[in-house]
């Protein structure tokens, strides 16, 4: 028998606009020792199933039907008294932000310990070696001294193990992992990975992983669900489901994930797919960054985030520069954005050292609208209390010179240039999709008609088909507009579709600089090989253009928000 | 949200969603509703008072509340009911002024040392924490006991400690959206530093301010009224509940209540209704609300 059975699960949200069903009838089984991926994109109802089972629903969320079952035991009936008890010693949890999931201001050994003594595993006298041993079990080293880490002083990957350390504490015999890499660079999400998939078997867990990411899905799973809009859509294998997806939306789903040997253009549906622009030629430099270095303030004397770093963007060139978290890219692309001032060396754009000028002033440059940039996080980066036509009026007011209904006109045109429907530009940010959200961002960067463009991991936070659609979208807007690309990106993967050229940086330096055909197949560096292998890549795909389905019609205009319950 | 409902016209979407505000939250709709009466009696007050409030008339002195005098006479004959009402005028524009003053002046201050931090931040801090640490009562006491006794000194007395509240709430707000994306964009977009801090970072900080706004506008009242009080400001005969309060106290041990308990409750039930409103402003002037 199963150890977890759901069955005709139902879960519905009470809302202002009235109820919206999360999850409609979803059917799962996980048996012992067998780990399942439900894989979907957000507002699909992935996240939600799992609160379900552990009946931590938000309020206004209520189970309506259907049930389900663990080791016997009735989850929709049972006393919060018996809920309370299987929460932790029998169905653990992982949830998406380690830092959030853990107490900011309690030693990490501490935390560990309440756990063990709330759940009778530990006695006063030896809760601290206990705590020791689990940390141990997550393969953190120097566990005696980490005991005595705060959160804020372990990194993102290590505050994951200390909580993957804590779910496994009570010895649960089911675990569900809610995203747990979402946040993570790519080689400390593979070593959380690989430990979780590790003491999995060691353990003999049962398991439940929820991702968007159907590499992540593929190499760590022997089950895959796909779900949409609340409905489990398909499953199966992992290789089944890549090889021959049945479903119109898996199908959609495996052809959007970027992975080897496939352009860009071949992410989306063959049917909204159009020819690629035609390839400009490769001309003059148009920025060339020399021996830039910035430095900051630390604890022991100034610490170098960027040192000596030297790179070109020619005319026409998209040029990536990739890294992970605290390897100075970011801090590099704000400099040569003139948010930042570097400590030293220059900034040629287009011959001009713009870094004389300072950061403070430059707002009120004329070169101003010749540099723009589209920020990592759409949400962020939209003013809550402004309308998406206020935000992509905002350069043409200060640095256009278009007034009136001249400037009404463009902003209408630059939402049709990056396929964002008329009807939604006197919508707030928090009423757009997050793929709509992302297209404002664009059209504003794109308003004054940049030279160059800096793209900070634009699709970071989109969903795959949703990142499809934009990606393709950029590569037309640089074509029609004659614009260059700083692509900044942690994902090989993505930054290969779209650059000419690849900048790796690690710890402020450029590791490794050369064209993207050359990096991706044989890396000069280790660096960038440990990059490449960490990114988990689904199967081959088996028989190559799919059937049209009906379903895709719609996905040029990004689908309508859903209520983004997980 | 259900996609049908996110494409339907949301054109009066800030009436649509007042009324939304006020139907969700029935506290809400009851301070509201007692912000009209406050409202009214001020603007009409002096229109619709039954009797003149100036008008002594010593053959009924001391009247109990009855059917001709809803809140009874005072020691000179005057209606208590017509005074409490025509005192809402003075006691809201203090009030008002005050709470208008230290926002301002507040924001603009918080503001500063929220954005860009620093010495400005370290000066303006110091100079408002300095101003916290006196009980802040007291600290009226004496600032109209040196700048003079009159109507006004009132309002810059109440609004001087009322201006700390402000700035502290101004400077956090403003401080976590500094680096915001947004605001970077801002920059990107060709504003100067201070106008994204006036029109794309500032106007982030109204919501948590309208609470702040509502609580501090009991505060002003009461802060004006005790004021009255202690008999600074506001000079009798003119009708304030402070001074309303304090004449009444006299009475009370001789059994003659209704001269202190009206303007009381009066005060009591704006103070309330004012409390009240924090929460519903909130949710009317934060567009998130509006899904």
């Amino acid at each position: 028998m199963a150890l977890l059975g759901i069955r005709d699960l139902a879960v519905s949200f009470r809302t202002r606009r009235g109820t919206v069903e999360a999850v409609r009838g979803v059917s799962l089984e996980v048996g012992r020792g067998e780990t399942l991926a439900i894989v979907g994109e957000s507002g699909s109802g992935k996240s939600v199933t799992s609160y379900a089972l552990m009946r931590i629903l938000d309020a206004g969320g209520t189970i309506k039907a259907g049930e389900a079952v663990y080791g016997g035991v009735d989850l929709r009936r049972a006393s919060e008294r018996e809920m309370s008890d299987i929460r932790g010693r029998e169905i653990s949890m992982i949830f998406q932000n380690p830092r959030a999931a853990l107490n900011p201001i309690r030693k990490v050994g501490r935390q560990l310990e309440d756990v063990l003594l709330r759940h009778g595993r530990a006695t006063r006298q030896d809760a601290k070696a206990r705590a020791i041993e689990a940390m141990e079990a997550v393969r953190i080293r120097d566990a005696a001294q980490r005991y005595h880490a705060y959160p804020f002083e372990l990194s993102g990957g290590m505050c994951q193990r200390i909580v993957i350390a804590l779910a496994l504490a009570c010895e649960p015999k089911l675990l569900i992992a809610d995203e747990p890499t979402t946040g993570l660079d790519v080689t400390t999400q593979k070593a959380v990975m690989d430990l979780v998939a590790e003491l999995i078997r060691e353990r003999h867990l049962s398991a439940v992983l929820i991702t968007h990411d159907l590499g992540l899905a593929a190499a760590y799973s022997d089950r895959v669900a796909v779900m949409r809009h609340g409905e489990v859509v398909e499953r199966g294998t992992a290789e089944e489901l890549f090889a021959r997806p049945r479903h119109p939306y898996t199908r959609k789903l495996v052809a959007a994930t970027p992975r080897e040997g496939v352009g860009v253009r071949e992410l989306l549906p063959p049917e909204v797919r159009t020819p690629p622009p035609p390839a400009r030629p490769i001309g003059a430099p148009l920025l060339q960054v020399r021996e830039l270095v910035r430095s900051f303030p630390g604890k022991q004397g100034s610490v170098k985030a960027v040192d000596r770093v030297s790179f070109e963007v020619c005319d026409a060139e998209s040029v990536g520069l990739v890294g992970e978290s605290g390897c100075g890219k970011s801090t590099t692309s704000a400099m040569i954005v003139r948010l930042l001032d570097p400590t030293s060396g220059q900034i040629l754009f287009e011959g001009e050292d713009i870094a004389a000028t300072p950061a403070k002033r430059f707002p009120r440059d004329p070169r101003r609208a010749r540099l723009q940039m589209v920020f990592q996080d759409a949400t962020d980066s939209l003013n809550p209390r402004w309308t998406a036509r206020a935000c992509i009026a905002d350069p043409l007011a200060r640095l256009g010179d278009l007034s009136g209904s001249a400037r009404r006109d463009r902003v209408e045109e630059l939402a049709d240039l990056v396929g964002l429907p008329r009807e939604l530009l006197d919508r707030f940010p928090h009423q757009l999709s997050g793929g709509q959200k992302a297209r404002v961002g664009i059209a504003r960067a794109v308003a004054l008609e940049p030279k160059l463009l800096i793209l900070d991991e634009p699709t970071a936070a989109l969903d795959v088909s949703i990142q499809a659609t934009v990606l393709n979208l950029l590569v037309d807007l640089k074509a029609r507009l004659g614009m260059s690309y700083l692509f900044v990106s942690h994902d090989l993967h993505v930054v290969r579709l779209l650059c000419d050229r690849i900048v790796v940086m690690r710890a402020g330096r450029i590791v490794e600089q050369g064209p993207t055909d050359r990096v991706m197949s044989a890396p000069e560096s280790d660096y960038t090989r440990s990059l490449l292998d960490a990114v988990p890549v689904p199967p081959a795909q088996g028989a190559e253009a799919p059937a049209p389905d009906p379903d895709t019609g719609q996905a040029q205009g990004a689908p309508p928000p859903r209520a983004a319950a997980s | 949200m259900t996609d049908a409902a996110l494409d339907r016209p949301r054109r009066s979407g800030t009436l649509q969603h007042i009324a939304y505000v006020l139907r969700d939250n029935p506290v809400t709709l009851l301070a509201f509703a007692m912000l009209g009466v406050i409202l009214f009696a001020g603007v009409f007050g002096p229109l619709v008072a039954p009797y003149d409030p100036f008008a002594s008339d010593a053959s009924k002195a001391l009247q109990p509340p009855s059917w001709e005098h809803w809140f009874g006479t005072d020691n000179l004959g005057r209606d208590v009911f017509s005074r409490v009402l025509v005192a809402t005028r003075l006691d809201l524009a203090i009030s008002v002024a005050a709470v208008a003053l230290s926002f301002v002046v507040g924001s603009a201050l918080g503001a500063a040392a929220g954005y860009w931090g620093g010495w400005i931040d370290r000066l303006f801090s110091r100079l408002l924490d300095t101003v916290m640490a006196f009980p802040l009562f007291v600290l009226a006491m004496g600032i109209v006991a040196a700048l003079g006794n009159s109507v006004e000194n009132i309002v810059y007395a109440t609004a001087i400690i009322n201006t700390p509240f402000y700035a502290r709430v101004v400077r956090a707000e403003v401080n976590i959206r500094r680096e915001a994306g947004f605001a970077l964009a801002a920059k990107l977009s060709g504003n100067s530093d201070l106008r994204v801090l006036a029109v794309h970072i500032f106007p982030n900080a109204l919501p948590p301010m309208m609470v702040q706004i509502s609580l501090n506008m009991g505060w002003a009242i009461l802060n004006a009224a005790g004021l009255s009080f202690i008999g600074l400001g506001v000079q009798p005969p003119t009708p304030e509940w402070g001074i309303m309060v304090a004449e009444g106290a006299n009475y009370i041990v001789s059994g003659e209540w209704w001269l202190a308990l009206f303007p009381g409750l009066a005060l009591m039930l704006a103070v309330f209704t004012f409390n009240l409103l924090g929460d519903g402003l909130r949710d009317i002037v934060d567009p998130r609300m509006r899904t």
